[in-house]
C-alpha cells in the first residue's frame, strides 16, 4: 500500500530502541527547581511571588500577561529563594523563579470538570489557566490555537503522533499507556473548536500504537487513525497536513488558513489532565536517551528540574558523552550549561557520544542538489546559504528564506558537510529584519 | 565548532568533560566529499580493468600518469594560491582517472601529463577550485588534447582479442565513413576499437547502476540521455534508414555510456534541480546525435556535454522548484 506522506525529507536512523519498551517513570522531586517565566512563545509571565514566598505544587507563580502568554505554576512544595536570570534550555537565559523544596506533599488542583458537559468556552478557559503550551516544539500557548480568529473556519483537528525526531519515544509511550485519555483529549480539542472531524497521524514505525488506537476508535465515526510513511520531518505541521488532507499551507500562513488545527499527542494528554483531573502543567514527559547516558528512561519530571539532576537520576553520563541536547537530534538545542531546567515543552534529553556526531570536514559545495531534493518546502538551501554568505539578504528573502522551518534535512544530507541550517538561520533573521524595517517605513 | 568545558557531576563523582556546541541538526548522514569521490572511483574500476584487459598493461601507465599529474597540478596550484591543499578529498585524482578513460590506447604519456595539467589548471583551478568550475575538468583536458594533438588522439589500436574482421578504427568511425556496423554484442562486451573507457559498455553500465543505487548519480541524467537518444536516434533512423544506424547502436558505441553515467552526471557541472537534470540530459543527447549525423567528427559526446555544461546556470535558474504551498501563477 502506498502510504501517505510528503515530497522530500530524509531517513535518519531512528534510534528509538533505547526507550521504546520503557514505561513512564515518575522522577523524584529534586532539592531545588528553577522555573523560567518564559516557557512559551509570546510575552513573559508576570511573577506573583517574591523571595521568601511559600508555595505548593500547583500554586500559580506567575500570571499570563498580554494576549499571547501563559501562566506558570510551581512544580514543587517549597520556598522561593529568589527570581533571577538563569540558563534555559533554549540557549537564551531567562528570568526564573528559584524554589528550594521542602517535605510537604500538598497539591493544589483546579476543580475537575465533567468532559461530557463542559462547554467550549470552559475548555479554552481551563487550558489557559492550566498554563498549557504546545509540546510539539514551538511551545505556542495552546488556548490561542483553540480560539481561532473570527471568520476562520476550522473543519478538522489533527493529532500529531508522528514523533519523527529520532530517539524520542514520549508520544509513543503516551499512545500506548494513556490511549483512552488521548482520545478523550482529542475530543475535548474538537469540542473547543466545534469541529466534527478528527485525525490521529501516526508514522508506520509505530504499528502497535496505531492498531491500539484504531481498536478503541471502532465505534467512532468522526475519528480516524491515518498511518503515515516514516520519514523526517513527517511531524512538521505543514508536512502532516499535506499528508493527511492533501492541502498545502501557503508560505507565511498557518494551519487554520487551510481549516486545520494541529495538536501534539502530549498536549492532548495535558488538556485531558487539566479538564478532567484539574491538573495544571507542572510536569513534563521527557525521553532521556542516547548512547551517552547510562540508563535511558521515559520520565515524568517536575518542571524546573535541572538537566544535570535528570541525567544523574538516569545513572549519569558515559565517558564518551559529547553533546547534551534538549529536544531531538534534528531540531533540538545543544546545551552549554547543564543547570538549565526541564521546561513545559521539553520532549527529550538526548546525549550523543563522539561517535554519534563524528563531524566530517566541511568542503566546498559540490552542487549535487541533494539539499534541494530533500527540502520539504521546496527551497534551494545551497543557494540561500550562498546568498547569506554574500550578504545578499534581499535576494535570499525573494527566494523564500523566511519560509524555512529549520528542520535540518538539508544539513543532514549534505555530503560536503556545510552547516546549511546555521547559514539559513542567519539569512532568515536578516531577511525578517528587512521585512520589519520596510513595514515600519510604510507606516 | 566551539568546545565548552564544564564540570558535570555524574553518579556521585565529578569529572571534567568537553561538551560540544553546534547548531542543529546534531546528526548527519555519513556522506562526505571524500567518500563520494572514492565511491565513484570504485564504480570506474570495472571500466578501467576492461581497458587493461582489452588493450594491454600499458593502459595502466596512462591511468597512473593522468591521476598523478592531476593530483600534483591541484597541489601545486593550491600551494601557489596559498590555499589549503585538498588533494586528499580525491576529486582531482578522480578527474585524472576520468580523463585517462577518454584517451586512446597507447596514447603518449607525455601528452597524457599535459592533458592532465590542462584539465585541473584550465578546467578547475582557474575557476577557483572544487565546486566552482563551470565545465567538466576531465572533458576540458580531453578537449585540450583533441585541439593540440588531433592525430595522436584519433589513432586507435586493435583490441587484444581482435578477430580478423575487427579493425583498429572505432565503431562510430567505421559506420560514419564506411557504413560498417559493429554488432551490439561486441560493443557491449568491449572487444572493439576506441578509447580506454569506451570499450566496454557493460563495465560502464555496471558502475553506473552502482552509483545510482547508492544515490550518488541522480538517475534523471542518464535516463533522460538514454531516452532522448532513443527518440532522436529513432527519428533519424525513420527518416533515412540507410544513412542512420539503429538507435541502440548510438547508445552502446563510442563514449555515450561513459558520458551518460560518469561525465554528464558530474555534480559540480550538472543542474541542481530534478527538472533541470531532465532538460540537461535530453539536450546532451540531441546534440550528440546532431554531431554524429551532421558533424565532421564521428563522435560528439565530449562537446555535447561541454556545451550543455555552459547552459547549467540558465537551466538552474529556469527550473527553481515551486515553493511549498505556493499556487502556480499565484501572487502570494
Amino acid at each position: 500500500m502506498l502510504l501517505k506522506s510528503f515530497h522530500g525529507g530524509v531517513h535518519p536512523p531512528q534510534e528509538k530502541s533505547f526507550t521504546k519498551e520503557l514505561p513512564f517513570e515518575k522522577m523524584k522531586v529534586p532539592s531545588q527547581v528553577i522555573i523560567p517565566l518564559l516557557q512559551h512563545l509570546g510575552k513573559q509571565a508576570k511573577p506573583l511571588v517574591k523571595k521568601g514566598s511559600i508555595v505548593s505544587e500547583g500554586s500559580k507563580l506567575a500570571e499570563a500577561s498580554g494576549f499571547i502568554s501563559a501562566p506558570v505554576h510551581s512544580s514543587v512544595n517549597g520556598t522561593v529563594t529568589g527570581i533571577s536570570r538563569e540558563a534555559a534550555p533554549g540557549g537564551f537565559p531567562s528570568d526564573s523563579v528559584i524554589i528550594k523544596t521542602d517535605e510537604r506533599t500538598d497539591k493544589i488542583n483546579l476543580v475537575p470538570l465533567d468532559p461530557c458537559r463542559v462547554s467550549a468556552e470552559e475548555i479554552v478557559e481551563r487550558v489557559k489557566n492550566a498554563g498549557i503550551v504546545g509540546m510539539g516544539g514551538a511551545s505556542f500557548p495552546t488556548y490561542v490555537k483553540l480560539k481561532p480568529p473570527a471568520g476562520t473556519v476550522i473543519s478538522a483537528v489533527i493529532l500529531n503522533g508522528c514523533e519523527c525526531e529520532p530517539y524520542l519515544t514520549r508520544d509513543y509511550r503516551f499512545m500506548l499507556e494513556r490511549t483512552n485519555d488521548l482520545i478523550a483529549g482529542l475530543k475535548l480539542i474538537m469540542k473547543a473548536l466545534g469541529v466534527e472531524q478528527g485525525y490521529i497521524g501516526i508514522e508506520n514505525n509505530k504499528p502497535d500504537a496505531a492498531n491500539l488506537i484504531q481498536q478503541r476508535l471502532e465505534n467512532e465515526k468522526s475519528l480516524s487513525v491515518i498511518v503515515l510513511k516514516t520519514k523526517y520531518p513527517q511531524g512538521a505541521e505543514k508536512m502532516l497536513i499535506k499528508a493527511v488532507t492533501g492541502e498545502e499551507v501557503p508560505p507565511g500562513r498557518l494551519p487554520p488558513d487551510v481549516g486545520v488545527v494541529i495538536q501534539n499527542t502530549a498536549t492532548a494528554i495535558a488538556i485531558y489532565d487539566a479538564v478532567v483531573n484539574g491538573e495544571v502543567q507542572v510536569t513534563a514527559a521527557v525521553t532521556v536517551t542516547g548512547r551517552g547516558v547510562i540508563s535511558p528512561k521515559n520520565l515524568i519530571i517536575p518542571i524546573g528540574t535541572s538537566i544535570k539532576d535528570v541525567l544523574d537520576y538516569c545513572g549519569g553520563l558515559t565517558g564518551d558523552a559529547a553533546k547534551v541536547i534538549a529536544g531531538g537530534p534534528m531540531m533540538g538545542t545543544a546545551q552549554y550549561d547543564l543547570s538549565a531546567p526541564v521546561v513545559k515543552a521539553t520532549s527529550g534529553i538526548v546525549v550523543l557520544t563522539k561517535k554519534d556526531i563524528d563531524a566530517k570536514e566541511e568542503t566546498a559545495c559540490l552542487r549535487c542538489g541533494r539539499c534541494i531534493s530533500v527540502c520539504p518546502l521546496n527551497l534551494m538551501p545551497t543557494r540561500l546559504a550562498r546568498y547569506t554568505q554574500l550578504g545578499n539578504y534581499e535576494l535570499a528573502e525573494a527566494s523564500g528564506i523566511t519560509v524555512c522551518m529549520e528542520c535540518g534535512s538539508c544539513a543532514y544530507t549534505c555530503p560536503a558537510n556545510i552547516p546549511l541550517v546555521q547559514w539559513l538561520r542567519l539569512g532568515k533573521q536578516k531577511a525578517l529584519q528587512i521585512q520589519r524595517e520596510s513595514l515600519l517605513q510604510k507606516v | 565548532m566551539k568546545n565548552a568545558s564544564m564540570e558535570i557531576q555524574t553518579a556521585g563523582e565529578a569529572h571534567d568533560q568537553k561538551i560540544i556546541l553546534t547548531t542543529s541538526p546534531h546528526v548527519h548522514s555519513n556522506w562526505s566529499t571524500k567518500k563520494v569521490m572514492w565511491f565513484v572511483t570504485a564504480a570506474l574500476t570495472p571500466a578501467a580493468a576492461a581497458s587493461v584487459i582489452f588493450f594491454g598493461f600499458y593502459q595502466l601507465l596512462i591511468i597512473i600518469t593522468a591521476v598523478f599529474f592531476c593530483g600534483s597540478t591541484e597541489a601545486v596550484i593550491q600551494s601557489l594560491r596559498k590555499k589549503k591543499v585538498t588533494v586528499a578529498d580525491g576529486s582531482s585524482l578522480l578527474t585524472g582517472l576520468l580523463l585517462s578513460l577518454t584517451l586512446p590506447p597507447g596514447f603518449s604519456l607525455a601528452y597524457t601529463a599535459l592533458g592532465s595539467i590542462a584539465a585541473i589548471g584550465f578546467g578547475k583551478q582557474v575557476f577557483g577550485g572544487l565546486g566552482c568550475n563551470i565545465f567538466n575538468p576531465a572533458l576540458v583536458g580531453r578537449a585540450f588534447l583533441q585541439a593540440a594533438f588531433p592525430v595522436a588522439i584519433t589513432t586507435w589500436t586493435k583490441p587484444n582479442f581482435a578477430v580478423d574482421a575487427v579493425t583498429s578504427a572505432t565503431p562510430l568511425a567505421l559506420f560514419k565513413f564506411d557504413k560498417i556496423l559493429t554488432p551490439l554484442s561486441r560493443l557491449l562486451l568491449g572487444n572493439t576499437g576506441g578509447s580506454l573507457g569506451e570499450t566496454s559498455a557493460a563495465a560502464i553500465i555496471a558502475g553506473g547502476i552502482f552509483l545510482i543505487a547508492v544515490k550518488i548519480v541522480n538517475w534523471r541524467v542518464p535516463v533522460s540521455m538514454i531516452l532522448s537518444m532513443l527518440i532522436f536516434g529513432g527519428l533519424f533512423r525513420l527518416i533515412d534508414p540507410v544513412q542512420n544506424p539503429d538507435p541502440l547502436f548510438h547508445l552502446f558505441a563510442g563514449g555515450f555510456m561513459l558520458g551518460a553515467f560518469f561525465m554528464a552526471t558530474d555534480w559540480v557541472t550538472s543542474p541542481v534541480t530534478n527538472k533541470g537534470m531532465l532538460i540537461y540530459g535530453s539536450f546532451i543527447s540531441l546534440l550528440i546525435i546532431l554531431i554524429r549525423v551532421y558533424g565532421g567528427l564521428p563522435e560528439g559526446v565530449m562537446y555535447s556535454i561541454l556545451i550543455m555544461n555552459g547552459f547549467v546556470p540558465l537551466i538552474n535558474r529556469g527550473t527553481q522548484p515551486r515553493l511549498f504551498g505556493l499556487v502556480k501563477g499565484g501572487t502570494e
